[in-house]
């Protein structure tokens, strides 16, 4: 196998237990997935956020502007400088098989997760039309589809500026960019790349909520 | 309006096209036109379309960069033309080439460039040698189609040498191309050459640049750039063949070749040929000068080695090595700016502190700020690199980036590390170059800090005695 991110090939020592038993599929290298940062330690129970209380300042926010529509939001990763080389890199340039990096952890902390979970629906977080043309593939359904083979594309999304170049305080007061396609009477996982603010996700929450959802759960790869 | 005057400002319109276009090889979202108005352009063969790869069964080639790696050949399922192909890994820093998508090249009617009368605004003046080499380099221009290899120490003087070539060029009306694989070289010659030709279009192409258009008869470019290029340039000028990546990546070649007009003179600059070009030398197949001078007439600095087997271990505690606390004690004048070479970026961080505080204490630099580090992905990389030119730092701490192409007057030159795998021969003796630029200061130490001689350190030295030698300034 050839590192996705380095191009160097990659080394597996031979140990007793994957000498029989072929071990999963690498994509990175060592080094590469050294530098990647994976969250661990005290977090806010509702974002993910490192912290030592247990819920963050920004949730309690959240918590008392409205009724939060989000149970709660899961991410893997930290979005330290190698991570965002490589977003920059999969979802802006468009390196489609870069995503293919992070394929076993999305599965393994998944089933760690929402192992309790039963009888649900995973929703990718939809690209505008304008945006997926430029792409050419929406990053968030990547995702969804190391999940499951067939994600519930439930939402369509109005094209307008991209949300990493919005500031906090337009995130929070811009419209609802979603819209329905189809309702859903199941707990929902919303898929995402990358948790910053949490607005994506509550907007897209709030919408399968009006419709009936029972409960909406957000799993990013990042916390940003 | 009648038709006959649509028909002329259409022209002075597809005239004014051409300059933009000509030359060029772009993606669809590199040409800022309507569809219908480019669809008009191919009907009419002003423009051409052509396939971005070549995907036969034994072979699959991205035709934009010449990739055919396999790990760097991705498949991507794109939802714009609902199927599964190709687009390339290699050159996705400069936009992505899809398969679906064509490589667009103008066929129209190709701009006459202008015809300088007197384009030379330099008023320096070259040194016999110098002088001779640039006859030389002359020459060559004047003849389709030659290729010439120049071989000049650093410092020699090289890109003075090539004003006379340029303006014979220019007087001809030709367009011409200086490439380099270094965008801080790029930035730094494009004011150089625009004093030095005041009267024609300059422009300088790196990832970032504000050029974007590339109109210009005279183009300063890193060798990346080159990969939006076919037929364009009637002078190419590769400035360090022997670099990092144009000698390691093979599509930098592969677009540099393209960019090339069919009787487009080719001259390389470099000071340390690569075996490659040192055999076509010798078998008489690449016509060359040799230019073993400085062009103050004094020889190369010579690098001194200094062994300390705590090197690694210091620097596991992010201190230098001690005998360089000794060193920079006593350096014969401490008047010189010093470079630091380290071998990477994160070493450069960790030790920037430590360096710091020496260098304060040993009342070397006398505040905080005359220190700083720099790599290639620093963002105020380039401000850096002025304020070290316009001496408010006193040291810079660097990764190869320095290692060519840049002068400062003035310093003293140390790697840490010269063992380490990244300071090859060339790397090296281009690193050495960088000490004695300047006639007022003609000399500067060079020292190499090692765990262990290698062959690479042995082999630049000698390589650097042999010039001194060879330009009867050392012994």
């Amino acid at each position: 196998m050839i590192c996705l991110w380095c191009d160097k090939e990659i080394v597996i020592e031979t140990t007793w237990s994957n000498l029989f038993i072929p071990s999963e599929k690498h994509h990175l290298c060592a080094d590469c997935k050294g530098e990647l940062e994976t969250l661990s330690g005290k977090r806010c129970v509702r974002c993910s956020r490192v912290t030592n209380e247990k819920v963050c300042a920004d949730c309690k926010d959240w918590l008392n502007k409205s009724n939060d529509p989000l149970t709660y939001n899961y991410s893997v990763y930290a979005y330290n400088d190698r991570m965002q080389e490589m977003i920059a890199r999969w979802k802006y340039r468009g390196d489609y098989i870069l995503g293919k990096a992070f394929q076993q952890v999305i599965i393994t902390s998944f089933k760690q997760q929402f192992k309790q979970m039963k009888n649900y629906a995973v929703v990718p977080i939809p690209l505008s039309e304008e945006r997926l043309k430029e792409r050419g593939f929406n990053q968030s359904d990547m995702l969804a589809k190391f999940i499951t083979p067939h994600p519930k594309r439930l939402l369509t999304r109005i094209h307008g500026e991209k949300q990493s170049k919005k500031t906090r305080k337009e995130r929070m007061t811009a419209n609802n960019p979603f819209e329905l396609i189809e309702s859903l009477n199941k707990p929902v996982i919303l898929v995402d790349d990358i948790y910053t603010t949490g607005a994506t996700l509550r907007f897209a929450a709030a919408k399968l909520k009006q419709s009936g959802c029972p409960e909406v759960f957000g799993y990013t790869l990042i916390r940003g | 309006m009648t038709p006959k005057s649509t028909s002329i400002k259409m022209s002075t319109w597809i005239k004014n096209q051409a300059y933009r276009y000509t030359g060029k090889l772009l993606l669809r979202h590199e040409i800022p036109l309507n569809d219908k108005t480019l669809n008009y352009l191919i009907k009419e063969k002003i423009f051409e379309s052509t396939p971005s790869f070549k995907n036969k069964i034994i072979i699959k080639q991205c035709l934009r960069c010449g990739n055919t790696k396999h790990s760097l050949l991705g498949e991507i399922p794109c939802l714009n033309c609902q199927r599964t192909h190709l687009y390339c890994r290699k050159c996705i820093e400069m936009g992505r080439v899809m398969e679906c998508e064509r490589l667009y090249r103008w066929i129209g009617k190709a701009p006459s460039w202008k015809v300088h009368d007197n384009p030379c605004t330099w008023e320096g003046e070259l040194t016999k040698p110098q002088q001779q080499a640039s006859s030389r380099i002359v020459e060559s221009i004047n003849k389709e189609g030659e290729e010439l290899l120049v071989w000049a120490v650093c410092g020699a003087g090289k890109t003075e040498m090539l004003f006379q070539g340029i303006t014979t060029a220019l007087k001809q009306g030709k367009r011409i191309c200086l490439a380099t694989p270094r965008a801080d070289v790029v930035r730094e010659l494009k004011p150089r050459f625009q004093q030095a030709f005041a009267n024609v279009s300059v422009q300088a192409l790196y990832g970032g640049s504000q050029d974007k258009d590339a109109t210009a008869q005279l183009i300063l470019a890193t060798t990346h750039q080159l990969l939006r290029f076919k037929e364009a340039f009637d002078v190419m000028i590769i400035d360090e063949i022997d670099a990092f990546p144009y000698h390691a990546d093979p599509s930098l070649p592969f677009a540099t070749s393209r960019a090339k007009n069919p009787v487009c003179t080719t001259i390389y600059l470099t000071a340390t040929p690569r075996k490659k070009q040192q055999s076509l030398i010798t078998r008489k197949k690449l016509p060359h000068i040799f230019f073993p001078i400085r062009y103050h007439g004094h020889p190369l600095p010579v690098p001194q080695m200094k062994m300390s087997l705590s090197l690694k271990k210091d620097f596991q505690n992010n201190q230098p090595p001690t005998p360089f606390i000794t060193w920079v004690n006593k350096r014969q004048n401490s008047h010189r700016q010093l470079l630091i070479f380290v071998p990477s970026i994160s070493l450069a961080e960790q030790i920037t502190k430590s360096i710091r505080r020496i260098l304060l204490e040993e009342k070397i630099i006398e505040k905080n700020s005359a220190i700083d580090f720099v790599h290639a992905e620093d963002q105020y990389r380039e401000e850096k690199v002025k304020q070290f030119r316009n001496k408010e730092l006193k040291v810079i701490i660097t990764t190869t980036i320095l290692e060519r192409g840049v002068t400062f007057p003035s310093v003293d030159v140390v790697i840490l590390d010269a063992g380490h795998d990244v300071f090859d021969q060339a790397a090296l003796v281009q690193i050495a170059g960088r000490a004695g630029r300047s006639a007022d200061d003609p000399t500067g130490e060079v020292v190499f800090f090692h765990d262990g001689k290698t062959e690479a350190m042995i082999q630049a030295i000698s390589a650097i005695k042999k010039m001194n030698l060879r330009g009867g300034v050392g012994g």
